[in-house]
């Protein structure tokens, strides 16, 4: 069904944007393809073939309320999650763009603090950021400043996000939820876990050596809607099930209960610094003990679950008591309840 | 032995003891329903075996007209306090939240207590008074003890075993009651005592944890075994006999029981509470002029009333899902936590699966 109007809930990476995308943006932009990789695929970005290597290529405007969050702020979050993005395609980021849209009567001291951050980041992952555009718009006719960042990375053999196989394991880098949680309950002013945090970071060394042990199949960061998004995206588009195990997906105990207290799922909000990889079954050891290396604290990386072979396109949980059910790819951005 | 042994020594009880017609139960609570869905225990449970749900929902279950009754009040300028899932449900034409957002001063609370503490910085505070037995004793005993002169309670409270009897009338086919255990804290055993010994229909007293809810199956499915109609105290560790007393009593001393309307599903004899006359000073509906015109219950293509009475399950709705969703309900059972359409909605829609 087509609607007449954009609403938010098109823009937050589930069904409905789904559905936007494929009527508004694929079926009118045909020209959408340089060989490789291109548009139609929806994956984390494009490739262009060039002699025996892939030029991987993408790109993504931030946007975040509030501007400064636990853990970091809009710089950082531009900068890793366009990192991220590469990484996950199997490319090397070589550099960045940034673009910036700032609001007139934004504070330059704030501006100082964002493109430090951005700065520090491409620093730590040896990723340049080689050129950029700046324009100011009129008061109210913006919120703030919006960052657009592209990439640009290389690669032998481009990742895809599908190609899962039966008895491929699916490996989490660390605990879910902190990010999206971590800013909805700064906006509601809940203060009750101080060690909530967003867990921005670019994965672009991590991604490296995993891949560098040959055991990766496929991979995907489950940024907007969460692992249960990125894990119905993954079953649907390789035609196989997943099967995860509860107990074994990794959330802090803080996430746990602002989520409880939001009624907010952690499985549905966004990660900014994890990566769901589907590893080929006998590397699973040797991909965790290498997410352990980059562990900082409070991570855990863990085999979640499998690829199966029935249950085509679905998600299924196995709950605490071993009853099973469907995770859904959420419709639109979490909501708590309480507003 | 852990959780998940457990759950499954359970659940071959279960299927070694169940008939092979198909049987059926029915649950009362969205809090159970919440946890058989969220554990995913009818993966764990017979084919031939259905465990639906009942009226439990009280944000569900109170009328079109008694929130109406709250947006009117709130229009006046009156600040109304509610829980947030209060707060979307549709009343005739409009929500509580299409109320604030035209500038109506409308709270969320967590209890009446936060109610309470507003009352002190607004002019008038009404507290839109909602739920089964499990609040009504809380609103009680705030009533008991002198609030201030400016607080006043709209009360839509209901009462369980009424409506549990409504579907006994109704010739809904069923074999037997899961009865909330939260509820039981407060009645205790004895209102479910009509359903064993004048319908003949088996009724588990049950808790809320998974294994507390298999357990309460597996009750069940002992009786239907066995042949032998009880009421049966599957949640011993909470709820006494004769249930918390004083609790009634304070529930009597402040309510009075009336023949009660339930959305989409009419009125059921002695299943609502309103404010006693020595209370009426605090009763919205005495101290405020409540004008409203038709209301309307059901809203077209809503199925939310026949969910309630588990003669459909969100799967039978055409709008669920697609039309109607958490972020634009169409009707209660898809705004409160406890609907079964939201529940449905965010733990997984179809029960069955091919591992």
């Amino acid at each position: 069904m087509k609607e007449d109007i954009i609403k938010m809930e098109h823009g937050a990476g589930g069904e409905l944007m789904e559905g936007l995308i494929n009527s508004s943006i694929l079926d009118n932009l045909r020209n959408n393809s340089a060989g490789g990789i291109g548009l139609e695929e929806l994956d984390d970005g494009g490739t262009i073939p060039l002699g025996d290597r892939h030029l991987v290529f993408t790109t993504d405007s931030h946007v975040v309320k509030p501007l400064f969050f636990p853990g970091g702020n809009i710089g950082k979050l531009a900068v890793s999650g366009t990192i991220n993005d590469l990484s996950v395609m199997g490319a090397k980021p070589l550099a960045l763009t940034c673009s910036l849209v700032i609001e007139e009567g934004f504070s330059v001291e704030k501006l100082d603090e964002i493109i430090s951050s951005m700065n520090e980041v491409s620093e730590n992952s040896d990723v340049p950021i080689i050129t950029g555009d700046t324009k100011v718009l009129a008061k109210e006719e913006l919120d703030d400043v919006v960052i657009n960042t592209a990439g640009i990375g290389i690669t032998k053999q481009p990742i895809s996000d599908c190609n899962l196989k039966e008895g491929d394991k699916l490996v989490l880098n660390g605990s879910i939820g902190d990010h999206g949680l971590s800013i909805m309950s700064f906006r509601e002013g809940f203060t009750f876990e101080s060690n909530l945090e967003s867990d921005v970071q670019p994965l672009n060394k991590l991604i490296r050596e995993c891949l560098d042990t040959g055991g990766v199949r496929a991979m995907k960061d489950p940024t907007r809607g969460g692992l249960a998004n990125t894990l119905n995206e993954m079953a649907s588009k390789s035609d196989k099930g997943i099967l995860i195990e509860e107990e074994k997906i990794p959330i802090n105990k803080g996430v746990r209960s602002a989520g409880d207290i939001l009624g907010i799922d952690p499985l549905e909000v966004a990660n900014e610094g994890k990566v769901v990889m589907v590893i080929e079954n006998g590397f699973e050891d040797e991909i965790i003990e290498i997410m352990n290396n980059y562990c900082s604290n409070n991570c855990e990386p863990a085999v979640i679950g499998e690829v199966i072979d029935e249950e085509k396109g679905n998600v299924v949980l196995k709950t605490e008591v071993g009853g099973k059910r469907y995770v859904e790819a959420p419709v639109g951005d979490p909501v708590p309840r309480v507003c | 032995m852990d959780k998940e042994k457990l759950a499954d020594k359970f659940s071959k009880k279960i299927k070694e003891i169940t008939p092979s017609r198909e049987v059926r139960a029915i649950h009362i609570c969205g809090t159970h329903e919440q946890a058989i869905t969220q554990y995913g225990l009818r993966s764990l449970l017979p084919d031939n075996f259905d465990l639906t749900m009942g009226p439990g929902c009280p944000v569900c279950v109170t009328p079109a007209r008694e929130v109406d009754e709250a947006i009117e009040l709130a229009k006046q300028g009156v600040t109304i306090a509610t829980f947030g899932d209060m707060l979307n449900v549709p009343g005739s034409e409009e929500s509580l939240s299409d109320a604030r957002s035209e500038g109506a001063d409308v709270r969320v609370v967590y209890s009446i207590n936060e109610a309470l503490k507003i009352a002190k910085d607004v002019e008038e505070l009404v507290f839109f008074g909602i739920g089964f037995e499990t609040t009504a004793p809380t609103n009680a005993a705030i009533l008991k003890s002198n609030p201030p002169e400016n607080f006043y309670i709209l009360s839509s409270h209901r009462l369980i075993p009424p409506a549990m009897e409504l579907l006994v009338d109704m010739d809904v086919n069923f074999d037997g009651f899961i009865a909330p255990g939260h509820v039981s804290t407060i009645i205790g055993k004895e209102p479910y005592e009509v359903f064993a010994n004048k319908y003949d229909v088996p009724t588990i007293i049950t808790g809320f944890e998974p294994l507390d809810i298999l357990f309460g199956v597996l009750k069940f499915f002992e009786q239907i075994d066995s042949g032998e109609t009880k009421v049966e105290n599957a949640y011993e560790r909470a709820v006494r006999d004769k249930g918390n007393q004083k609790a009634q009593k304070m529930m009597t001393e402040v309510f009075e029981v009336f023949d009660a309307k339930w959305r989409g599903i009419g009125e059921i004899p002695n299943s609502g509470l309103k404010l006693s006359d020595e209370f009426r000073e605090f009763d919205a509906r005495e101290n405020f002029e409540i004008e409203l015109g038709e209301s309307r219950d059901i809203h077209p293509g809503c199925k939310c009333h026949l969910i309630l009475t588990a003669r459909g399950t969100p799967e039978d709705c055409g709008l669920f899902g697609d039309e109607c969703t958490p972020q634009d309900p169409h009707g209660p059972c898809m705004v409160s936590d406890e609907g079964e359409c939201n529940i449905w909605f965010r733990y997984g829609r179809r029960p069955k699966m091919d591992i």
